[in-house]
């Protein structure tokens, strides 16, 4: 795993929002972190490739623009669990998937550009893994933010 | 809502941000745009919240945060709403939710996740929203993550 210095741990905590949308974005964003434009975009690069990232971008909210966004679970038998996971994540509805300690053993949210797509996806899992998958649709939403410092 | 060309924009954007001096002018020509209508556009995905925000995403195991607990809890229906939103003012909760029960599988109505480098630092958390709940929790569960099997974020069709 990746050692993180300083400048990798400013990136983490001061860049987690509030990139610039602008002519030379990371030039401007190297400023504020005291660092050069080309330094910034080799950093993001190697923490990409390192995955201490798992994005570097914009992040979408897709029920903002009339889709939708459900967080689902099934139990998948563990002599089957690969097999399982490569389903699940073969589609490309599902935008993450964990592997979770309880009789429901796979978490994934399903993210759709319609509200039908959940449902067309729900029957899709359920044919190709054979297993019942339940929805757990948010009814209501408390508090969003996930913005988590390194700790290492 | 969005139109064609925001959708373009965001097809083009969902797997990540061009790592190039001018990320905006390269998205424009990849669109055959200009780089301000592309810049304009970002700008008012944002306002609308359809994008959340811009920046980096990391990976919580790679940055420290190797115990990632999902809290959940069986309150009754008429109580979930006031304790949640309590419960969502948490500093350390980075979601929470009310979801629907799936009985007799799963009686649990709220969602929260803690985070932390040890399981006892995700069970002290989980304790102080039990004690916040009090009598009005009838169960609860901590479901440990054990492994990222995918997480690239929204997909939309090209």
């Amino acid at each position: 795993m990746r050692e993180l210095d300083a400048v990798d741990r400013k990136i983490l905590s001061r860049l987690q929002g509030e990139f610039p949308i602008s002519e030379r974005p990371y030039a401007e964003a190297a400023e504020q972190l005291g660092i050069s434009e080309k330094a910034l975009l080799q950093r993001i690069e190697a923490l990409l490739a390192d995955k201490v990232l798992t994005r570097f971008g914009p992040m979408f909210q897709v029920e903002r623009m009339g889709g939708a966004f459900v967080l689902a679970a099934l139990a998948a038998p563990e002599a089957r669990y690969e097999e399982v996971t490569a389903l699940v994540n073969a589609l490309p509805q599902v935008a993450h998937n964990y592997r979770r300690e309880h009789a429901l053993n796979m978490w994934f949210v399903i993210a759709t550009e319609t509200q039908a797509g959940i449902a067309e996806a729900i029957a899709r899992l359920e044919a190709d893994t054979g297993l019942p998958v339940y929805a757990f649709p948010k009814e209501r939403e408390y508090f969003v933010e996930m913005k988590l410092e390194a700790r290492r | 809502m969005i139109d064609d060309l925001d959708r373009a924009l965001i097809v083009a954007t969902q797997g990540g941000l061009p790592l190039v001096p001018r990320p905006y002018q390269l998205i424009a020509e990849q669109l055959g745009l200009s780089a301000d209508e592309v810049m304009r556009r970002f700008k008012a995905l944002l306002e609308t919240g359809i994008i959340r925000r811009i920046g980096v995403v990391p990976n919580h195991y790679a940055i420290g945060w190797t115990a990632n607990g999902m809290t959940v809890w069986d309150v009754a229906d008429d109580k979930v709403d006031a304790l949640g939103e309590r419960i969502g003012q948490l500093d350390f909760v980075t979601h929470c939710y009310r979801r629907p029960r799936a009985l007799p599988a799963w009686p649990y109505n709220l969602f929260a996740m803690v985070h932390g480098a040890s399981r006892e630092e995700c069970t002290a958390k989980a304790d102080e929203i039990r004690a916040l709940l009090g009598a009005d929790c009838r169960a609860s569960d901590i479901i440990y993550s054990t492994k990222i099997l995918k997480k690239t974020g929204l997909r939309l069709g090209s």
